[in-house]
């Protein structure tokens, strides 16, 4: 913990615990001032935003993680009264900051004047305005008689979570897509607050988004122990929360690439990544008996620790899985038809990606390096030192071609973890009980995970009595669906399903 | 070149289950579970508390399958008192029989007396269905997707997934149906032709799961339409589905 001389904010490492009272409040230009001073440059970005109700009044907390020194800079500012309160949008400066004053207006009704796309975020159940029910979304519209809209959802034709998908199209061009979500709101928040235990709110997390179950649970478990104030690190522990990231990146890459494949009828690497993807995760089931990692994880400790015998065989499989991969993506990406689908289509930039604040695969396939491992390292990513894979096409080749680069990346970091392995004696240790579950009272942290996706961050606010006052989760989906939508700008409207394959976003992360 | 694709086939073998019906998923996959007889009061209790879905039941102690998440932490706290066996054969029409009390030690089967005659008579040979997950958080449409792979490879019964509820038989649920996804949930439903069945996948759908209560659900759809089938886990295995959806469909004498 650093207090910067001007005290205009408080600078943290990843998931550490301060208490409230030490966040520095400022007046709202001041506020406003000091966040657009800090995101000027492209080493900072925003990783939450968000107000909770104080008494008499709302707090506001901001935090900008600063990537150049794996710091986290933390800020606030206060409203009292009954509002509805009036603000100037950050979001008319940095367009990244959209969503965030999106959500704060949603939840609370807070105005945000001159902002450049105020809209529902997912017409959450306890929203401000109760009268906007979900169908009732302010779509762009553009009058002429030339131009038609095309609807697609929310239910889809395959087996895949609810969104809503308007095209604005002009023939087979689609001028403008507006993704709107929010079908999957099932108030995690709240029930964070509502579920008291520890397992429950394990569970929860399990629960956000079941393709993430492993980076949300974890984010969970280290927010959860900088609370309690668990001090001895278990560097086993770590290792093995660590392993079982990378194992959940290489499942679902390995998902990724099969599923792009089908999109575009290439039926032997859409079987053959297929079935790769069964002794991955079928692995997570000999681990912990669940194949997306659930119950794997859990604050202060785990039930499954990585036994000797599970090494050997986490070995062999991945020694026999990378001949059998390396075998199908050399074809693959040596097949003209494959790469003449996938070049230059849904091409976004660097530029654009700034602007909308995206994150992990989303920013790192256009040149933009956002990678929680490498920025912000906890656990043993601090020793593995991750040099993030990146691609600059921001085109569906450029995705495709970094879920390939990615999966090959874990199977090495795999490699050295078991290695490091070797050299600890310790074991990794059991659960939190119920009874240690004891969190500081008045206090804030923020914990930082790259998921597969990219950054996941969960941020809580304990109250006097060291109960949960406020529990925020930020699935990396948050920011990166506009990518989607700015992917289809320009573009023939067919070639859509294999645009929404290569971001493969959440909709449950996003709608929580 | 054609010979890399050769070698790419040979070195995958045969990737596909022989018999999913017979197929056995290893331990430590967590089934049916059986619970002793003779517990505690004391011990019971503590099972009550822990468990975070509110599926078990206490004198006599038992577990609710359809709330239950099979997280294990149960039998991790009291292992003499409930163990998870690795029996994946978990469907049934019937929900109290999701519900396993201590001595139970038998497997869980549909009743065939509840299965409707146009189910058996018009779907034995081909089932479509429509999926619609209705806030599932993803990892149950994955399995779903999985059973038509080339391991799973449920297509070989007639059964698929298919991209509109007007060629469907039935539809398939996951998530404990949102607010926001209760009209749309109905509206499928409508668009299937008769007759038609209704399967919920996951315990999230048959009770609402570590969701059940919250503001955001809008469950009432439940309560219009009689459930064919019930098919607990999070998420179920693939050849829970399998085993499910064709004991219900195919008439076996």
């Amino acid at each position: 913990m650093v207090i910067t001389t001007n005290q205009k904010s408080i600078s943290l490492r990843n998931a550490e615990a301060i208490p409230i009272a030490e966040i520095p409040v400022l007046a709202y230009a001041d506020f406003k001032a000091q966040v657009l001073t800090l995101l000027h440059f492209e080493k900072c970005h925003c990783v939450a935003y968000y107000a909770y109700p104080i008494a008499g009044g709302l707090k506001f907390i901001a935090a900008i993680a600063d990537d150049s020194t794996a710091r986290i800079e933390v800020l606030s500012h206060e409203q009292m009264g009954s509002g509805p309160f009036e603000l100037e949008a950050i979001s008319a400066t940095v367009m990244a900051m959209h969503i965030y004053e999106r959500e704060i207006a949603e939840n609370y009704g807070v105005v945000f004047h001159d902002h450049p796309w105020a809209k529902p975020v997912r017409f959450a159940f306890n929203r401000h305005n109760q009268d906007m029910q979900v169908n009732d979304y302010p779509f762009y519209k553009i009058e002429s008689d030339q131009l038609h809209e095309v609807g697609v959802g929310p239910i889809h034709a395959g087996v895949i979570e609810p969104g809503h998908f308007r095209f604005l199209c002009n023939g087979e061009t689609v001028l403008h897509l507006e993704i709107q979500l929010g079908w999957q709101h099932r108030g995690i928040e709240q029930l964070y607050l509502d579920k008291s235990s520890m397992l429950q709110r394990a569970i929860l997390s399990e629960n956000i988004a079941g393709d993430t179950a492993v980076g949300h649970t974890t984010a969970f478990s280290i927010l959860t122990e900088s609370l309690v104030g668990i001090n001895t690190q278990n560097a086993m522990l770590d290792l093995e929360r660590c392993i079982a990231l990378e194992w959940e990146r290489i499942a679902m890459g390995i998902f990724d690439l099969s599923n792009l494949n089908i999109g575009i009828a290439y039926q032997l690497a859409n079987s053959v990544f297929g079935a790769l993807r069964t002794p991955v995760i079928n692995f997570f089931q000999s681990w912990c008996g669940n194949r997306f990692g659930k119950s794997l994880i859990r604050p202060g400790g785990t039930n499954y620790p990585l036994t000797d015998q599970l090494v050997e065989k986490m070995k062999a499989l991945l020694d026999d899985f990378e001949v059998r991969f390396d075998a199908m993506a050399k074809k693959t990406f040596h097949l003209p038809s494959v790469l003449n689908r996938f070049d230059g289509i849904g091409k976004v930039t660097k530029q654009q990606m700034m602007l909308i604040g995206a994150v992990g695969q989303s920013a790192k396939m256009a040149g933009l390096v956002r990678d929680i491992r490498s920025t912000h390292p906890i656990m043993t990513y601090e020793a593995l030192k991750v040099l993030p894979e990146m691609q600059s096409g921001g085109d569906v080749l450029a995705r495709f071609t970094l879920r390939r680069l990615e999966i090959v990346q874990s199977i090495t970091l795999i490699r050295n973890l078991l290695d490091m392995r070797q050299y600890l004696y310790q074991e990794s240790t059991a659960p939190m009980k119920q009874q240690e579950y004891k969190m500081k009272p008045n206090m804030f942290s923020l914990a930082l995970i790259e998921g597969w996706r990219g950054e996941i961050c969960h941020s809580a606010i304990t109250d006097g009595e060291g109960n949960l006052k406020h529990y925020k989760v930020k699935d990396p989906s948050f920011h990166n669906w506009l990518a989607l939508a700015l992917s289809l700008r320009n573009l023939e409207i067919s070639d859509f399903p294999i645009n929404n394959k290569s971001y493969n976003l959440s909709y449950c992360g996003f709608d929580l | 070149m054609i010979i890399e694709e050769i070698n790419i086939l040979r070195q995958h073998g045969w990737q596909f289950i022989p018999d999913p019906l017979t197929a056995v998923v290893p331990a430590p996959f967590r089934g049916r579970p059986e619970i002793q007889d003779k517990v505690s009061l004391e011990v019971q209790q503590d099972l009550y508390d822990l468990c975070p879905v509110a599926a078990i039941g206490m004198n006599p102690l038992s577990i609710d399958l359809g709330k239950c998440y099979f997280c294990g932490e149960c039998a991790m706290a009291h292992p003499q008192a409930i163990q998870f066996t690795n029996d994946h054969r978990l469907a049934t029409n019937d929900r109290k029989r999701l519900i396993v009390a201590a001595g139970d030690t038998h497997g869980i089967e549909l009743d065939p007396n509840k299965i409707r005659k146009e189910i058996t008579a018009m779907f034995g040979r081909s089932l479509k269905l429509r999926q619609i997950s209705a806030a599932g958080e993803n990892s149950h449409e994955a399995e779903l997707n999985a059973c038509g792979n080339v391991n799973f490879d449920m297509g070989r019964y007639g059964i698929e997934f298919v991209a509109s509820p007007r060629h469907a038989d039935g539809i398939v649920i996951t998530g404990p149906i949102s607010q926001n996804m209760a009209e749309a949930t109905e509206i499928c439903y409508h668009a299937v032709p008769d007759p038609k069945i209704v399967v919920l996948v996951g315990s999230d759908a048959i009770s609402g799961g570590i969701f059940a209560g919250s503001g955001a659900l809008n469950r009432s759809f439940l309560d219009k339409v009689s459930i064919d089938l019930y098919v607990p886990g999070n998420p179920p295995h693939p050849l829970t589905f399998i085993n499910g959806i064709l004991a219900l469909s195919r008439s076996r004498q």
